[in-house]
């Protein structure tokens, strides 16, 4: 038993060295598919990242009037916080309002000297409202036109929804992540497939090369897990190989692409590299390993058949 | 000990006779030679006897077992016993000499003192020591027969199958072969063989079956080449 591993794995190795031009283009096809695959998780990721910042920038802010009472406001808040849909509800009150007007104008003269003038506070407070989807504003600000409509004539509490006003570019965005989300996972599914069948193909080819080796190994009496062992082992050392080629060649491009992506999407495609370097690593060196297993047996199992 | 009795072989569902009805025995330390043109059967007979190919009808017997009853897992202990040495030499063309004659015993679950002593042994039968580390692309067409047989011997088979042995060779290298195959069978080794070669078969002076489009018409004690 032990011999026999030892034979099978020894008998790999020195078929890998002696068909060294065909391990060599082997492992070259699989680096490039297992490149595909691992540049389509960085840009899933990034694309991921990108869609929810973009989402995060929106949201439904709502103006009381400067009659407001702070209990109104405190049972309207709370009636939002109870809804499903939303996530946050951030509160501006009247002063706070007042303090980032100032600050936002403070080197136009023009526009303190009239607030000055008026002496009292003319902004109301105002609500931020966020869902966890673009999709849900719409129950929420239905909802919100619900509460106007309860409201009495002679003391109106809310002043101004923006949500009607940026209908059109919500609506809109909605639409875009979601086509966006669709042809990532499109893609991605198309690549992952094209790269598992390259890798197939290339190595039956390999393998195809050396079908009368195996036939000849049948006649002479070796069993089937020893002709097939070496085959196996040569797999994975393939899918190894290529693993970590990829992830060598993925280095200095995400160290180059970091900076660029940093300032463009906000978000550090090197930092998310080195910190998920277990997680990419597992799954390039991973599926390079179980593609190239996978592969061998299949292809060898054609031509045990004598 | 090789028993095929009442064997038929078909192709295309009857269309064309490869072998008909054809029953023989070979006893153990026998030389036998077939010979017949091409197309003859002598080939199929062979492939019969290492499970390559199966019968239409009747059975072949391995002393009392009957071939084409043998499980497929079973296929490669059974082989095994049995030398083969073809037409095309089927050596592994990215090992060396000495390699694809130990991977018939590394195969066989030898041990490796087993290999370093057999090994080298076969190739002195052949007399190819010198040329144990060349690939076969290194070796003449007669080198690697000697090779080949060489490897068919070394697990020490109860009975050699050459297919057309000397069919790629030229005279002196037909004689070495010859010779090689009549040493093996003086040293207790039954042997088949088929061949087209007249002067091999006058020379050897052994049994010889003769085929003619899938029947044996001729079976002689110490035949001549008569076609």
């Amino acid at each position: 038993m032990w011999t026999g591993f030892k034979r099978i794995v020894r008998s790999g190795f020195v078929g890998f060295w002696r068909n060294a031009f065909v391990s060599l283009a082997s492992i070259f096809v699989m680096t490039v598919a297992l490149l595909v695959i691992g540049a389509t998780m960085l840009s899933d990721q990034l694309l991921g990242v990108t869609l929810k910042n973009i989402q995060d920038k929106v949201d439904i802010n709502l103006y009381f009037v400067t009659t407001a009472s702070q209990e109104d406001i405190d049972a309207l808040v709370a009636r939002l916080e109870a809804m499903d849909e939303v996530t946050e509800v951030r509160y501006t009150s009247r002063d706070e309002a007042l303090t980032q007007f100032r600050e936002r104008h403070k080197n136009d003269e023009l526009t303190i000297q009239a607030l000055e003038e008026l002496g009292d506070n003319p902004l109301g407070a105002s609500l931020a409202i966020k869902a966890a989807d673009t999709t849900q504003y719409e129950n929420i600000a239905t909802f919100i036109e619900e509460q106007r409509a309860l409201e009495e004539p002679q003391a109106p509490l809310i002043d101004e929804v923006n949500y009607f006003k940026n209908k059109g570019s919500i609506d809109k965005l909605t639409g875009i992540i979601g086509a966006a989300q669709k042809a990532s996972v499109i893609t991605l599914a198309v690549l992952m497939i094209a790269a598992v069948l390259i890798t197939f193909n290339t190595i039956r080819l390999a393998i195809y090369t050396t079908r009368e080796e195996i036939s000849v190994m049948r006649l002479v009496g070796a069993s089937n897990t020893f002709i097939r062992g070496p085959f196996m082992l040569q797999g994975l050392m393939y899918g190894l190989i290529a693993g970590v080629v990829a992830i060598l060649i993925l280095y200095p491009v995400v160290l180059w692409i970091g900076p660029a992506s940093e300032s463009f999407f906000q978000f550090n495609l090197f930092e998310y590299f080195v910190n998920d370097f277990v997680h990419i690593f597992s799954v390039l060196v991973g599926s390079g390993m179980a593609l190239g297993l996978i592969s061998s047996v299949l292809a060898v199992s054609r031509y045990l058949r004598v | 000990m090789i028993y095929f009795d009442k064997v038929s072989k078909y192709y295309n569902a009857g269309q064309s006779i490869a072998i008909e009805d054809v029953t023989f025995q070979v006893a153990p330390k026998e030389f036998v030679s077939i010979v017949g043109h091409s197309g003859a059967g002598k080939s199929t007979l062979l492939k019969m006897l290492i499970a390559e190919e199966r019968p239409t009808t009747g059975q072949v017997f391995f002393e009392s077992l009957d071939i084409h009853q043998i499980p497929r897992v079973k296929l490669p202990k059974y082989r095994r016993k049995i030398g083969t040495v073809f037409q095309d030499f089927k050596l592994l063309p990215h090992k060396t000499a000495f390699e694809n004659i130990a991977f018939a015993m590394e195969a066989n679950g030898r041990a490796d003192d087993e290999i370093m002593e057999n090994v080298p042994q076969a190739l002195a039968l052949v007399d190819l020591e010198d040329k144990s580390w060349n690939f076969p692309h290194e070796l003449s067409g007669g080198e690697k027969q000697r090779v080949a047989i060489a490897r068919a011997i070394v697990n020490q088979p109860d009975i050699i199958i050459a297919d057309e042995p000397t069919g790629n060779l030229d005279p002196i290298a037909t004689y070495e072969v010859v010779q090689i195959l009549r040493k093996i069978n003086d040293l207790g080794t039954t042997v088949i063989m088929t061949t087209h070669n007249k002067g091999v078969i006058d020379e050897l002076g052994r049994r010889v079956i003769t085929m003619d489009e899938g029947r044996i018409v001729r079976d002689d004690q110490e035949g001549k080449y008569v076609l």
